[in-house]
């Protein structure tokens, strides 16, 4: 079977050529500091990195990715599921209209969910004029989650889908049959064998989510730092492009180590035996 | 996806492509490439340039100083004209990355007004014509704020406590804490810097939110008391709601250009310079002035203008009264005095 | 009730997915510029966005752009992730997370150092560096949507068209790939979405004259957004709606007209 690994050699070599090579140039810029009179290798921006202020902004990207991720799967999961049942008619437009909203551009979306959601916006305009109490999220980091999970929605809803979409039908029935209620059903069938999809589902929106940084800038209202507005910072306000580079590095190796971890959890589940 | 699908998904592709590919001709006139800032500038303009010098014109757009230094220093783009600002053209030139310009090929330049020749940022008028101008100040809702205006400090009034909009940009927002502390904002001082973070620090928590771009929309929606803008979208902004007022706090402020330059590689220096003549044209400087919004430099164009406009404290202030404002210098590597300062206040 | 209850939730999602949507349209009819105050109905946007030039070419990059980086990173992803499941652990987990770099850096950091690697190889800028640019953030995504569905596959079917006879080019085909499909039909939806809304990686892989619709917008940030760009949002919006519901009434004649003929042969 390993012959059939040759068709993915054209991917490989583009892969080295615009992925692999551009990094090692990241790795670089990580590696030295620019004294003027040219690079020199240093570890100089890996010690300036482990402050107590970068720390904290790592660890609040990562806990409001992972967040964010979480709300995804929970409103993703049960969507995908109605979406995959067999009852439901018209799977392609709606799978299509899903993504629709994420053509219009990322600029303007984010500008009317402030629309929505100031203190004046149509949102609290509408609650007030039915007498209700206004709802106060603009610059906090529920907007900046809900902006999050808005824009990532549809990135753990069609990989979970599609897996979904084409579990055997009898798996579910023979469970069924013999005395599984459907949370039974849900929690040792469907779930499990979705797994590949969740799986590739947290990856797309956990890792871009980490990095976002205008969504924080626009509804975050600049209050909360990310790790990709520093990383931006380094790059365009402050031309520290050894600084900017060693903070990727470094949060590319966590997310590779935490992505590890999820890709056992994967493996275990898939050597337990199921099926 | 079927077959027949698929081969109807290809002819339609294979026709969408060939009739967007068809859009772009070959002449043989010189083609020159402009740089500018987005939606800064009446585009009819250019295609009446086109007209008049049978000159083609690429017409490319940037959103800050900073991303279009970038593709400027790493030679990725190359560009006949561009608008950068003050700060970011005197880097330019310490960097040598700019032609000097001919001012007896910009005839037109006579119409500049003298206050804005000779300035620090390039001080014999050999790099630079400038383009638009404007400060940097406090707009306020006067039916939110009844007492008077006048200086940096009330952005530290207790009352307005999730009422007021800072800069989310490291130097204008340090630049203006400086200010109100009377000192440069040009400064590389360490403890004028630290006083200043000091008191960013404790600012934090009465402002509602840092912004960038967005901050007039929010003002003419009534969202906030107080927000430090830009004259020229002050401007805008007071003409949509009323209630705005602008000021000009009495410790100083900013004062800003764009200007046009042209950068070394470009191929099409004279074509360069007719087109930054045309710019300076009355009628050409008066259509941009118009569909912008912005101070323009221009003495005939700025006659033309609505007086409204023409006469406004705002957009045009007078010149005295501007003694103490400042053009940001390039800083260098001294930038990451700034930068660190602004991580230590927004990242906590 | 169940069924309610289900249509319920999906209309709720939606609705949440297109307020946004509904919002920005609203504004493009806005006669104020600015998105603080509402001026009053007029349709000079859209007027104006005909006559505006660098907007419409960008609209053509932008579409050019995105369905070539997407049908081209769909085969290539394609290819790979069968490709990558054939192979040992080893490479396998190499190249898959040498594949996740470009999904979890920033896009400054893809943006500049691809920049930086096309002068190094002195190509020249514009919609050709765009292109490879686009491939190479989006191929990753394909990938990671044809992956759950090669782990699901069954082999055995695909091992019994050998059995019978089909060669392995015609079992590959007519077997393995009606069951990846819908993994690599989400693989190219998310390709071309990623492609049209992407800004930072396009502005610096870019070249003189060649810019698509979120350079355009996003360069406008500083002085606001211009409606003229809500107004072609709207048109785009509305285009691809008319577009979906032409399909979906041909597709529903189309299965009608199936059942008819299957009704007649019994």
């Amino acid at each position: 079977m390993n012959r059939k690994s040759i068709i993915a050699y054209p991917y490989v070599i583009w892969m080295v050529l615009f992925i692999v090579v551009p990094i090692l140039l990241v790795f670089y810029y990580g590696f030295t500091v620019d004294t003027g009179a040219g690079a020199k290798f240093s570890l100089e921006n890996f010690r300036r990195f482990f402050e107590p202020v970068y720390l904290m902004v790592l660890l609040r990207s990562f806990a409001l990715a992972a967040l964010s991720t979480f709300i995804c799967l929970l409103l993703g999961y049960p969507l995908a599921m109605i979406l995959a049942s067999k009852d439901f008619e018209r799977k392609n437009i709606m799978l299509l209209l899903l993504i629709v909203p994420m053509w219009m551009n990322f600029l303007l979306r984010t500008y009317a969910w402030l629309t929505l959601l100031e203190k004046k916006g149509i949102i609290n305009s509408l609650l007030s004029a039915l007498n209700l109490p206004t709802i106060n999220i603009i610059y906090t980091t529920k907007a900046v989650v809900l902006g999050m999970v808005y824009n990532f929605l549809p990135f753990m809803v069609l990989p979970i889908y599609t897996v979904l979409s084409k579990i055997d039908k009898s798996v579910i029935e023979a469970a069924q049959d013999l005395g599984a209620n459907s949370l039974t059903t849900f929690k040792k069938v469907i779930f499990p064998l979705s797994l590949p999809g969740v799986i590739s589902g947290i990856t797309m929106v956990f890792m871009p989510a980490v990095t976002t940084f205008v969504i924080s800038r626009l509804l975050g209202g600049g209050h909360y730092k990310l790790i990709g507005n520093l990383i931006e910072q380094q790059f365009l306000s402050v031309y520290d492009w050894n600084f900017g580079s060693a903070i990727s590095i470094i949060m590319m190796i966590v997310i590779l180590i935490s992505m590890g971890i999820l890709s056992k959890y994967e493996e275990v589940r898939e050597g337990g035996g199921l099926l | 996806m079927n077959k027949k699908n698929f081969t109807i998904t290809l002819l339609i592709l294979g026709i969408v492509i060939t009739l967007f590919a068809g859009c772009g001709k070959n002449t043989d006139r010189v083609t020159i490439n402009v740089y500018n800032w987005g939606d800064y500038i009446d585009e009819d303009t250019i295609r009446d340039f086109e007209k008049i010098y049978n000159i083609r014109v690429n017409y490319d757009q940037f959103a800050t100083n900073e991303e279009m230094y970038v593709k400027i220093k790493s030679g990725s783009s190359k560009y006949d004209v561009l608008f950068p600002s003050d700060y970011m053209i005197e880097r330019m030139i310490e960097e040598d990355l700019l032609h000097k310009i001919d001012l007896n090929n910009i005839p037109n330049y006579k119409y500049i007004e003298s206050h804005f020749k000779n300035l620090d940022f390039d001080p014999n008028n050999e790099y630079s014509v400038p383009y638009f101008w404007g400060t940097m100040g406090i707009l306020y809702n006067k039916t939110m704020v009844d007492e008077e205006v006048d200086s940096w400090k009330i952005l530290w009034d207790e009352k307005y406590q999730d009422e007021i909009f800072m800069l989310d940009s490291q130097r204008d927002s340090i630049g203006i804490t400086l200010k109100m502390l009377g000192y440069s904002l040009n400064t590389i001082d360490e403890d004028e810097l630290e006083k200043a973070k000091e008191a960013l620090i404790e600012q934090r928590p009465l402002v509602l939110a840092y912004v960038i771009d967005e901050v007039t929309d929010k003002m003419v929606a009534g969202e906030g008391a107080l927000a430090v803008v830009w004259s020229g979208d002050a401007v805008a902004a007071m003409r949509q709601n009323p209630d705005l007022d602008y000021v000009i706090p009495k410790e100083g402020s900013n004062l800003w250009f764009d200007s046009m330059v042209i950068p070394k590689n470009s191929e099409h220096k004279e074509e360069a310079e007719l087109f930054i003549n045309y710019m300076c044209e009355t009628d050409v400087a008066y259509r941009n002035a118009d569909y912008v919004g912005y101070s323009t430099p221009h003495i005939e164009a700025r006659k033309k203008l609505d007086p409204k406009i023409r006469d406004s404290e705002v957009a045009y202030p007078d010149m005295e009264s501007l003694d103490n404002c400042e053009i940001f210098h390039h800083l260098g590597k001294d930038l990451k005095l700034y930068d660190r300062i602004w991580t230590d206040i927004t990242a906590r | 009730m169940r069924k309610f209850l289900r249509r319920f939730y999906v209309f709720l999602i939606f609705l949440f997915l297109y307020a946004p949507i509904f919002v920005l349209m609203a504004y493009s009819f806005n006669s104020s510029r600015s998105r603080g105050a509402w001026g009053g109905f007029t349709l000079k946007w859209y007027r104006e966005l005909f006559r505006d030039r660098e907007i419409l070419t960008s609209l053509k990059y932008t579409i050019i752009i995105a369905i070539l980086s997407a049908v081209i990173s769909t085969i290539l992803g394609t290819a790979a992730a069968i490709g990558i499941s054939h192979m040992r652990k080893v490479p396998r987990s190499l190249v898959m997370n040498i594949s996740y770099l470009p999904v979890l850096n920033p896009d400054i950091i893809t943006g500049v150092s691809l920049m930086i690697l096309f002068i190094f190889a002195n190509i020249n800028f514009g919609f050709k560096t765009m292109l490879i640019a686009h491939i190479t953030f989006n191929t990753p995504y394909v990938i990671l949507s044809v992956m759950p569905k090669l782990k699901q596959l069954d082999t055995h079917i695909y091992e019994a068209a050998l059995d019978l006879g089909a060669t392995p080019s015609y079992a590959f085909w007519k077997v393995i790939i009606p069951q990846i499909m819908p993994g690599i039909v989400t693989g190219c939806l998310l390709a071309f979405t990623l492609s049209i809304d992407d800004f930072v990686i396009s502005f610096f892989t870019t070249g003189v004259g060649v810019s698509n619709l979120s350079i355009t917008v996003f360069s406008m940030a500083r002085r606001g957004v211009n409606p003229k760009i809500n107004a072609l949002s709207t048109l785009m919006f509305l285009s691809v709606l008319i577009l979906l519901i032409i399909v979906n009434v041909r597709m529903s004649r189309d299965i009608k007209a199936k059942k008819q003929r299957e009704a007649t042969l019994i």
